[in-house]
């Protein structure tokens, strides 16, 4: 591939789709290097940039430019040599635009990880050639799966400090894959890189003649990411009413929102939860004029043909496939806060789709070792980065579907009520 | 929205219907949002992506610009204008007065970036606003990339980048305690590059400065400020017509121009893809000052 096709035309950018991922890996294993190498090899990184990366670098006595350097954001990180918090970086290639949210790997790492994976289409983990997987490497994938990216890349990086040996590749390959087999992931890449020297990160590295496979960046450009969607399960929560108080509009009652799930037509039959009215969809508007149909993730506002009294927190879906109107939810939970942990019986408000309620934690099945998978059951708590199976009891019903189904309708935020922080990411296993 | 295959969204679309979805989710859980408005491109399309949000009723907010005093006449002109159109209420948060009624002082060097934060958190207070919705994007700079989409802020207006809420989903946490508020950056995940597409898409009108113009400018470290009522030669400097454009407008006493041909939408975008220079690199004095510039300006509750 030449560095000509991986310009981001101007013509062409309009017509690029999206795709988000994260990357987990810790300090060691190359990430920042593999993402600077990203940015770099597709024209992304600027001069000014590179300018004062090459003046870290030198001044640090780096014998080559850091592409490290140029993800390192603020200056507590530059003093302590870390990253804390999730970052952001954006770059394109005419197919498409890329966002990576780029998770550090340190003490944070499982909020973080959560977070950034919340909502990847793709996880790209790196392991170290040299040391192959550690106990780091399942966690990451055990997370991919417990979030459920649809699409994971395994990057066996620094080859090049193992001669491009096959065989490395082929024992961490096939021990991940093993492990692997052990999840849900549905959609495994493994390719041999040296972020360092660029190999098999935009085009294919004759250093690995043996390798069959794509390059980073074709597979980024190519992975089918479409039908990730689910386009079968109509679910429209309900954000806000728009009543123009106007004397050219008048009578407008449109429900605003952002379509979760399904394919909105007008002239569908529809059902409007908690309620369980019906009606029937009059028109989907947008501010472009109306259009025949909408899909995720496109946001539109619906009007009914019935005038049913709908506010924000309720849900439009179909007669016969709608959520669970559920106050009891069994919940995979991730707990984020430092100060106080997960306690049965504990208290905290609730954000679900766009309806708020607060839920009393009434059990703690057990919390899980992201290492080992294992199940302890004799958990009283769950503390920062730790992740149980948690039973909660909410004020009013969620309209809720599996997570596993529905990454939009299954997954909430818990709130500590006191200090208004977030502190508990929960998928829903099961509401009734 | 523009569909070649069924079901297919471009990545315009995608980031058009997200910030509508942030837009939508201010409007419904605060009591007294404001959209920060500096007749820049980036607060221009935030005004188009509130336009879109709430159609067909008016947008349901009022509208601020933190105002140096040190204006473009044609940004200002342009402010007024969209703010007429519109129907929009215009606070004006003057660092002028500020000056005049001792709540701020005017720095030696005479620049006003930094001492626009107490004006800006001093109409906070007064209006009692408590979402403010501005038009950074994260790849601007490295502090604002680990800037959240809502981004929660203390009495002071205060920014603790070590003490962020994590943010899942699309379940943005907007909870705060009387005093406090947030910011809210409904363009963080759009690019540069992506802003002038749907300036393109959308044929949204800009104040002329962001097009290829002839400019009297002084050429300083590298960048073009235009000589005017802010920016005077000093000794030895001598001015000089170029054709320029600005790629951002901010304090018209630091914001530098490039010099340009793009004198139409469709070249700048050819401009902007083919650059290698950040924008704010190109453009702007203040970040210069030091490699934390912004994370500065930020924790003592800057945009």
């Amino acid at each position: 591939m030449s560095q000509a096709v991986l310009e981001p035309d101007a013509a062409a950018a309009r017509g690029m789709d999206l795709l988000r991922f994260a990357t987990a890996g810790s300090v060691d294993d190359g990430k920042s290097t593999l993402i600077g190498r990203l940015l770099y090899d597709t024209k992304t990184i600027f001069a000014d940039q590179l300018e004062a990366v090459e003046a870290a670098s030198a001044s640090r006595g780096d014998e080559y430019t850091n592409l490290a350097l140029l993800t390192d954001g603020l200056r507590a990180e530059r003093e302590q040599g870390i990253t804390i918090d999730v970052a952001y970086r954006y770059f394109a290639t005419p197919r498409r635009k890329f966002i990576i949210a780029d998770t550090p790997g340190h003490i944070q790492y499982t909020r973080n990880m959560v977070t950034g994976a919340s909502t990847a289409d793709l996880a790209l983990i790196l392991v170290d050639a040299r040391k192959g997987l550690v106990e780091q490497s399942r966690r990451h994938a055990f997370l991919t799966s417990l979030l459920r990216v649809p699409h994971l890349v395994l990057c066996i990086n620094k080859m090049d400090l193992v001669d491009w040996d096959k065989a490395v590749y082929d024992r961490i390959a096939d021990e991940f894959t093993s492990f692997a087999a052990k999840l849900e992931i549905t959609d495994l890449t493994i390719i041999p890189v040296s972020a360092l020297n660029g190999d098999n990160i935009a085009s294919r590295s004759e250093n690995s003649p043996w390798y069959d496979g794509p390059s980073l960046l074709h597979h980024l450009e190519h992975v089918h990411i479409a039908s990730d969607r689910n386009l079968v399960d109509v679910r429209f929560p309900v954000q806000y009413v728009i009543r123009p108080q106007s004397t050219t509009v008048t009578d407008y009652r449109g429900y605003a929102g952002q379509v979760a799930s399904g394919v909105l037509k007008p002239g569908d039959d529809v059902m409007v939860l908690p309620s369980g009215l019906t009606s029937k969809i009059a028109a989907i508007d947008t501010a472009d004029g109306p259009v025949d149909e909408a899909f995720p993730p496109m946001s539109v506002t619906v009007r009914l043909a019935d005038e049913i009294d709908i506010s924000r927190g309720d849900m439009i879906c179909r007669p016969h496939n709608a959520p669970a109107v559920a106050q009891d939810i069994e919940a995979m939970v991730c707990w984020m806060d430092e100060s106080a942990p997960l306690r049965v019986g504990g208290k905290y408000a609730i954000k679900h789709t766009t309806r708020s309620a607060r839920t009393v934690v009434r059990g703690l099945q057990y919390r899980l070792d992201v290492n080992t998978l294992h199940r302890d059951e004799s958990a009283g708590e769950l503390k920062l980065n730790e992740i149980g199976r948690v039973r909660l009891r909410t004020t009013v019903p969620l309209l809720a579907d599996e997570y596993r189904r529905n990454r939009t309708t299954g997954g909430f935020i818990l709130i500590d009520e006191s200090t208004n922080r977030t502190v508990g990411a929960g998928m829903i296993i099961e509401a009734q | 929205m523009s569909q070649t295959k069924p079901y297919r969204v471009s990545h315009l679309d995608a980031l058009e219907a997200e910030s509508i979805f942030v837009m939508r989710e201010v409007m419904a859980e605060f009591e007294r949002p404001v959209l920060l408005f500096s007749g820049g491109k980036d607060s221009i399309v935030m005004l188009r992506l509130a336009e879109k949000a709430f159609a067909p009723a008016r947008i349901p907010f009022p509208v601020m610009h933190v105002d140096t005093g040190h204006n473009f006449p044609e940004v200002l002109d342009y402010r007024d204008t969209r703010v007429a159109t519109l129907g929009l209420n215009l606070v004006v948060a003057s660092v002028q007065e500020a000056i005049d009624t001792g709540l701020v002082r005017e720095l030696p060097d005479g620049t006003r970036n930094r001492i626009q934060t107490p004006v800006l958190l001093a109409a906070v207070e007064k209006y009692r606003f408590d979402a403010l919705f501005g038009g950074a994007r994260r790849d601007e700079e490295k502090a604002r990339a680990k800037e959240r989409m809502f981004s929660f802020r203390d009495e002071f207006g205060q920014w603790d980048p070590k003490n962020q809420r994590p943010e899942l989903w699309a379940l943005y946490n907007g909870r705060h305690h009387p005093g406090e508020s947030i910011r809210v950056f409904p363009l963080s995940n759009w690019t540069e590059l992506d802003v002038w597409h749907y300036i393109a898409k959308e044929q949204i009108p800009l104040p002329s400065i962001y097009y290829a113009h002839d400019r009297e400018v002084v050429e300083r470290g590298g960048m073009f400020y235009a000589v005017n009522e802010f920016i005077r030669l000093k000794d030895g400097e001598t001015s000089e017509v170029r054709r320029v454009r600005y790629r951002t407008v901010g304090d018209a006493s630091q914001t530098a121009a490039v010099l340009s041909e793009a004198d139409t939408v469709d070249k700048v975008i050819d401009e902007v893809a083919a650059t290698r220079i950040t924008e704010r690199g190109a453009t702007r004095g203040d970040d210069k000052v030091s490699e934390a510039a912004m994370e500065d300006r930020k924790r003592e509750g800057y945009f």
